[in-house]
Order: C-alpha cells, then structure tokens, then sequence
C-alpha cells in the first residue's frame, strides 16, 4: 500500500486497465519482501529425506541406526512412524495413491524413504545419508505408451479420491495403469477418413521437464497445543488446510495454513507437495519442523508430462480439415498427483482451435516408475500445440498452401462449435494469427540467408480451456477512516495478482489503487479458494473480488446517506463512521464469491456444451537462423500474440506473456530431464538441465495482446499466465523447417539433433 | 559431526560485527541466520544462479559458495545496503519502473550486479550489460525488462 497516494487523489479515474506499479515492488528491490524461506523460528528442526535409488521394488529393511547414532540428530522417521499419527498416510487430490513416506513399497528413483530430524540442517544432511535400505527389486515401466499395455503395475490397485465424479469407475480397479481415460466422439470419423482428399499421420513426443521455482519446496509446521500451523510456499493454502485436516481426521479449523509472496511456482506448488510429510514430523516430534528442499531435490517432486500424441487429419479437396483423430499418452510417473485433471481439461482441445466435424480423442494419463508429473503452466497445453501445431504446418506446406492461410481457413470463429460440443465465445483466433502475420511482414518477401547460414520463418497458435467448475471467495474489509484491506487466498508468485485484485477493488470503491492492501493468504482469516493455477485466478477471483467490493460499495453508501453525506471515497466513510458511531471505529465487510459455470463430459461422447467459461488463446511467429554445419539455431525475433481479454493492467499482461514464451522457449531448445535406462535421473542441477540464461534471449522481443473483450469476465479480462507458452515450441519447430527443410518431431530441439536431422535429408545419415 | 567453531570480525554493510562459526558455514549462512539479512537467497547452492550475490571487497561473490571463513577482516555488503535512508537507487527505481521482476526470487542478485556493471562501466552497451548478467538466471525470465531498467538508470545516472 502507497500511503503517498492522498485518499481522495483520483477518485474518478479510472484503476482497471492502469499499469499501476506492483504494490510489492520495493519489498522486491530492497530484499525486503517475505518468502517462506525466510521463516526462522526458535526451537525449530529441520527434516532432512532420505530417498529411494531404485525405481521399482518391495521394502525388506530399513537401517537407520548409523543416522540416529550422529550426535544432534534428534529422530529419525520411517513410513511405519507415520503410521501412528496417520494410520491411511496416502494423499493426492485425484487418487489417495501417494504415501507420506514409501510404504512396503518404492516406485521411483528419488521417491522419499526416511526423514532425518535435528536442529542443525548440515547434522540432519549427514545423517541421512548414513541411512540405507534394503529392497526387492521389481520389474520396473517408464515409456508411456509401453505402460499403457504393460504387465508391469505401478500400483496393485486404483484408488481414486471423492472429488471427482468422472474418476469413481477406477476405484479397486486391479492390473492397470492407466489413471484416466478421457474419450471424445464426434461425427462419423470413419467416414471422413473414408472420403477425404488426403490423410496425414505424425507421432510427436515431449520430453519430462522440471519447474524449477527459484524459491525451492519449502514449508514449516508448528504444532499447537490440539491444532497446527503450516507455513507454506504453496499457491493452494485451502487445499492445503483440507487435505492435511481429511490425513488427521481433524476439522478444518484446527488446521491454519499461511503463505507469504512465492518465489515462483508455475504450477509445482499446487495442491500438496512436501506438507503432509512436515505435517507429520512437526506432529510425530512435537517441536516446529522446516523442510527447505534443495534444488536438486526439487526434480524428485513433481514434473512435466512427457507426452507421446498419434494424430492424424483427413483433409478435403479444398484444404479443410474435416476429420481427426488423437491419441495421447500422458507419462504420470509413480503418483497422479493432477495429473488426470490434465489428460483430461487438455484433451478437450487435443485438436485444436480449428473448425472440425468428425473428431476422436483419447487421452489417457499413464502410471510409469518416474517422478510424479502433474500442472506445468499450460496445464498440458503447450504438449498438445507442440504436436497439432506441427502436424497442421507440414499438411499445409505438402499441400503448397500457406501455412497462415491454411490456418485461417480453418480457424474457429465466434459461434461456431468446438469439436466438445462447446460453442466459442469472445475467441479471437482469427485477430491472433492476423495480429502475428502483421507483426513479421508475412506478406512481405524474406531473406533466407545464403551458404551455411539459412534462415527461415513459422507461426502456430493454440488454445485452452479452464479448469471449471471452480470456487472463489473474497472478503474487503473498510476500516473507520475509509481505507481498505482485500482479504483472499490467491497467491502472488509473481503474475502480480496482488496489485491487479487492489485495482479492481479500487474500481469499485472509486479510489486509489495504490490505497487498498491486500493481505497475505492466511487460512485463519482469508476464506476459501480453489486456489492458484491454470489462469483461472483472474477471471474467478476477479469476480469474487470485484462482488465484495461492489457489496461494501453499498455499505458504504448507505452508511454515508445515513449521516446526510455523499459518498465520494474513503474521507466521506471516515465522516460516515464518525457520525454513526461517535469516534473512529467500527468496520464494514463486503463479501462476494464465484463459481464458474460447466457442464460434465457426457460419458458415452465425451461432449458438453459448457466445457469452459472463457478460452485462452496464444500464438507466436518465429525467425531464426540455422547452421548447417552445427544445427545451431539462433532465435532472430519471436512475436507473441494473446487474446487476454481487456488487460487489467497492461505492463503485468505483457511481462506475463514475454515470461510464459521465453519459459517456452527453454523448454523447446534445451530443458530435458535425462534417465538412466533403469530410472535414476542423471542431471537434477542448474548447470546441466539448462534453462534459458540472459544470452539466450532473442534480440527482438514483441508481446501483444489483441483488442478484445470477455464478455462474462469481471471488467472484460480473463487469465493470461499460460497464454504466451502456446505456440511456441511448434512455431520454432516450422521456422526450422521453413529454413532447411527438415521436420523434428521430437523436443528438445537441440543442435544434435537438427544436424541428424540435416544430414539425414541429404541422404548421410549419422551413426546413433 | 562436532566441529570447532571460531570467531571472525568483518564489516557488513557498513558496520563491523562479529560471528561464531563452523569451517563449514558458508558466507550466505551467516549473514541470513547470524543477522537476519534475507535478500541475499539459497537457490540453486552450487554458484549458477546468482540469487545468492553478496559484495567481498567490492566484488561480487556468489554466497552460497563462499566460506564464511574467508570473509574474516573482509567489507561485506547485500542488497540491503542499496537504499539510502530509505532512498532507492536509480537502479532500484528503475527496476520498479521497468517491471524488472517477477517473482522477486532473483532480483537482489541482478541489482548488486548491475549496481557492480554500473560503477565501473556508467555506459554500457546492451552486449556489455548481457555479459555482466551472464551468471545470474531468472526462472520468470524477465531477462528483457531487466535490460530496460538497466540502460534506463545508466541514462538517468549520467
Ligand atoms: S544459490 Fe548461489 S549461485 Fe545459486
Ligand atoms: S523474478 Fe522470479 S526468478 Fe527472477
């Protein structure tokens, strides 16, 4: 809060579509600003873990009386100790699947086994590497699409959690696994196929990839006399507070979780991670405990989906594409985690955003012996885009149509029907890929460079669906001199929420938003919210929060009449509350909440006429040149488009959209968790997963988000954390092609390669 | 695991102190734990990300692989010590101005680094501000923000 802003200053401008400075900009700049891992607490201990080096395998033994003979250490805790607090130690929002500490069994490399307690995090390090195990080795999966028909089970038995309806069928399901299966049918696919000009048929693959939030998993637990306190860099603190309270058998109210600013997420922070196992140390030791993972231990929590999607596309005489069909395997690893959230919401989409009569998906979220997978920013999306992406340009260049006009052909318009049955609403594909194409001169002759340097060009573009239905709460409490405090529980991880929520808040009361503060999530105080991923924060906590505001609006206005004044900002409520309670005191709390609107996948189809509330929309046009002699590639310029809605705070929507693509972009040219054929991970660090550094930014940057209006969402605006990543990979991807004709179907993109690939179209292909 | 502890004196932003440590307490350990100084952070601890940048003698380090030892008699200053008075330096304001930052994880590093290009380089061209920032990474990749902020406080500092 900017207390320089005097409380009557811009009463009448207006806030919503202001690029107000981030509220915590100089916390930010002074290092100042609180994250967990700050949190230092007397009489703390630090939990260290020791993890599993197998992939697949039945505990015999567990030897940790080296570690409890270190002096300083003071427990050591196995599965089984769990037990006694726990008796069902298994948590995960779609299945019950994931034990707090491996119980009779391990089922990946890095899956936690023991925790070691003491009060010296470098005494608790050491301990735990003296502990060991024993183990019965067991076949082990890790290829998604062999798992999917694999003898080898991850799990003897599914079992799924209440929450979701559609997952119900899996419980007791035995000698699978498969975690979820979503289908689509639509039209006479057959048929299409049947009678179609030409057929196309590509594999594409993506590769595990880590989040890597700078502020690494880090939470701390204080237990109360009969309730505990979690201290968590989480972006969902009410799931959190429920799920910890269903592990204990305890009502939500003995149960606070808190958060402070998150030094990143990404989507890693989302539902639980390390929390029960704190939980459970701080409950079983009956002192504070801190867990702070390094960044290495990070890679062993949760990941990206490694992907692999068949799709093939009949296409008519006149360039339409009137069939296709997906099949997509989602590589889960050892626990679901969201995982079936994400084979799920994404494969509504698999086809993309194009007008398509006939059109089979099968998406299905797969149990391998890796690390957990589960919502990366884009909730699957950009691996769908990568891959109908790539395949929609090569059947456009086969055809000799331009790649932006066989797109336009077949773009989605408003009211036309999605292949789920979903009308499109306030979709600006077509503006998106015209905006892209204005940008790059698309019409304009190219220099495609000469000798070893070849450059080339490409486009892509991609959508998505939110995640629905979803619940948001928010309360704004006015104080007696007129000032205003937003209590809510959506996360700022650095997508500036914080200040974009002020701004609404402002809108409403007709002041300043430098002047409305907004708390940290605190679940003792700010009520219940879904939580903070899959942009769906915008939309329904912009809702929840611009209802409570408009709730205290009214408020504020009747006690302002009350007392024969005018309401005009916050010096009118203080002379308000002065009147009606004699001396400043009293407050006035506005309330509002929001649940978007869906309707369930028919079983049999797969359809619904409601499978979002808005849709996000992405593209990006890349230049780049290669090296033939190298297969280097340099990134020349990259334009993004978006359609964010109308932009509440346009500076925050254009460095979210330049984040997401640059995220993209290492996640296109070089990020790659590497295994072992038995399952270890062979580089959990900075220096050899290698994401995207200041020299690996293209020299010319352009962000737009496209004029444009959600007609339903609070002040016209919608989510745009994801939008940026879509059409990334696969723009990249065209531009090679477009360059030195030769199609990569599988990320990364690096060097090697683009050079095998180069050599191979001349005709000398290299050894492996 | 019992180790010998010993003390050592240093200047830290400004001031002398003196702390108790273990041959293995790196100098990012003590100035986060001993004196409660958090802008300088733990990210990746093996000296490739930069958000742990502490100034020794005038020169950046990366904390998490200093040892705390060798900071005896030595001038240690962090991000702390930027502002003035409260006053932000034109770096700082220019980072709030550009959006410079996201999540914030990273920035205390990308300032002592830009503040360490600018004092001895007051114009720098975008090639030169890209090398200095080489060993800091930013995971929300406000890379291109970054670099605006910088060239516009080497402006206004002219
Ligand atoms: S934490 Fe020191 S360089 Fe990354
Ligand atoms: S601002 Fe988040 S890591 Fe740089």
């Amino acid at each position: 809060m900017d207390t320089k802003v005097s409380p009557d200053q811009v009463i009448d401008a207006q806030q919503v579509g202001r690029s107000v400075p981030r509220m915590e900009g100089a916390a930010k700049v002074t290092g100042r600003a609180e994250y967990i891992h700050n949190l230092r607490l007397p009489g703390v201990l630090h939990g260290k873990v020791f993890r599993s080096r197998i992939a697949h395998g039945r505990i015999l033994s567990i030897d940790t009386s080296a570690a409890r003979a270190v002096a300083g250490v003071h427990s050591v805790v196995t599965g089984e100790d769990i037990r006694r607090i726990i008796p069902e130690p298994y948590y995960g929002p779609a299945f019950h699947d994931q034990p707090i500490l491996a119980l009779d069994k391990v089922r990946y490399v890095g899956e936690p086994v023991a925790a070691v307690l003491a009060a010296d995090p470098h005494v608790a390090e050491y301990a735990a590497g003296l502990i060991t195990a024993e183990y019965e080795e067991l076949p082990a999966v890790f290829n998604e699409v062999e798992a999917a028909t694999s003898s080898v089970y991850v799990h003897d038995e599914l079992k799924p959690a209440i929450t979701f309806p559609d997952l119900k069928h899996l419980k007791g399901k035995r000698n699978t696994n498969v975690a979820l299966d979503y289908k689509l049918r639509r039209g006479d696919v057959a048929a299409a196929f049947a009678s179609a000009a030409h057929v196309f048929e590509h594999e594409f693959h993506t590769q595990h990839i880590m989040h890597t939030p700078f502020e690494p998993f880090v939470a701390l637990a204080e237990p109360l006399d009969d309730s505990v306190t979690i201290h968590t860099s989480s972006q969902m603190p009410a799931y959190v507070r429920l799920e910890i309270a269903r592990l204990l058998g305890w009502p939500e109210n003995k149960v606070r979780a808190r958060t402070a600013y998150l030094g990143g997420g990404f989507g890693a922070k989302v539902y639980v991670k390390i929390e029960p196992l704190v939980v459970a140390l701080a409950l079983l030791a009956r002192r504070p405990v801190k867990m702070s993972l390094t960044m290495e231990e990070q890679f062993y929590v949760i990941g990206k989906h490694a992907t692999t999607f068949r799709i093939k596309s009949a296409i008519t005489a006149d360039g339409r594409i009137a069939a296709r069909k997906c099949e997509v395997f989602w590589n889960g690893g050892a626990y679901a985690d969201i995982g079936p959230r994400v084979s799920q919401k994404s494969g509504f989409t698999s086809t993309g955003p194009y007008q398509i009569e006939c059109a089979e998906i099968d998406s299905a979220e797969i149990y391998t012996n890796l690390p957990p997978a589960g919502a990366f920013r884009g909730f699957g999306i950009p691996q769908l885009v990568w891959a109908y992406e790539s395949h929609t340009d090569i059947i456009a260049r086969a055809l000799k149509i331009d790649p932006l006009e066989f797109r336009r052909r077949n773009i989605l318009h408003d009211g036309q029907e999605h292949p789920t049955g979903t009308v499109m609403r306030d979709a600006e594909f077509d503006e998106v890929l015209v905006r892209i194409a204005a940008r790059m001169g698309w019409d304009q002759p190219f220099d495609r460079g000469t000798g070893t340097k070849r450059r080339g060009r490409g486009i892509a573009i991609g959508v998505k669906a939110s995640i629905a239905p979803t619940t948001s709460f928010a309360l704004v409490n006015v104080s007696a001199d007129g000032s205003a405090v937003l209590f809510c529980n959506t996360i700022d991880m650095g997508q500036a929420s914080n200040t974009a929520n002020a701004q609404l808040v402002a809108e409403v009361l007709g002041i300043a938003a430098e002047r409305v503060k907004v708390t940290q999530a605190d679940t003792d105080v700010t009520p219940f919210d879904m939580g903070t991923l899959g942009s769906r924060s915008m939309f329904h906590m912009g809702h929840a929060v611009r209802l409570a505001a408009e709730h205290a609006r009214t408020q504020l206005e009747a006690l302002c009449a009350e007392g024969g004044i005018t309401y005009s900002g916050e010096q009118s409520v203080a002379q308000g509350f002065r009147k009606k309670f004699g001396m400043q005191a009293g407050n006035i709390f506005g309330v509002g909440h929001y649940t978007s609107r869906y309707q369930a996948a028919d079983p049999v189809t797969g359809m619904s006429k409601e499978v979002t509330p808005f849709w996000m929309i992405g593209g990006a046009g890349i230049e780049l040149e290669v090296d033939t002699e190298t297969g280097h590639v340099t990134i020349l310029r990259m334009v993004n488009v978006v359609d964010a809605g109308r932009a509440i705070n346009p500076r925050v929507v254009e460095t979210q959209i330049s984040g997401a693509a640059l995220m993209q972009m290492g996640q296109t040219m070089t990020e790659e968790m590497i295994f072992t054929s038995a399952g270890e991970l062979t580089n959990p660090s900075l220096a050899y997963y290698k994401i995207p550094g200041i020299h690996d930014i293209p020299a010319s940057i352009e962000n737009e988000a496209v004029e444009a209006e959600t007609r339903n969402g609070p002040f016209g605006s919608k989510g745009v954390g994801e939008s940026g990543t879509f059409g990334v990979s696969p723009a990249i991807a065209n531009a090679i092609d477009d360059a030195v004709g030769v199609r990569l179907y599988s990320l990364p993109l690096t060097p090697e390669s683009i050079y095998r690939a180069i050599c191979a179209a001349r005709g000398e292909p290299l050894e492996d | 695991m019992s180790v010998a502890t010993r003390t050592i004196n240093f200047t830290l932003n400004g001031a002398p102190v003196s702390a108790t440590i273990a041959p293995h307490h790196t100098l990012l350990e003590v100035v986060r734990d001993t004196f409660g100084l958090n802008g300088a952070r733990e990210s990746c601890g093996q000296g490739l990300c930069g958000c742990c940048t502490l100034m020794v003698n005038g020169q950046s380090v990366s904390g998490c692989l200093s040892l705390a030892a060798f900071a005896d008699g030595a001038t240690v200053t962090t991000v702390e010590n930027l502002a003035v008075d409260g006053k932000l330096s034109p770096l700082q304001t220019a980072f709030i101005e550009c959006g410079a930052f996201q999540c914030g994880f990273c920035t205390s590093g990308f300032l002592l680094m830009a503040t360490e290009l600018l004092a001895s380089n007051p114009k720098p061209t975008e090639g030169e501000i890209r090398n200095h920032l080489s060993g800091n990474l930013c995971r929300c990749a406000t890379y291109p923000e970054v670099m605006r902020a910088v060239q516009l406080a080497a402006e206004r500092m002219a």
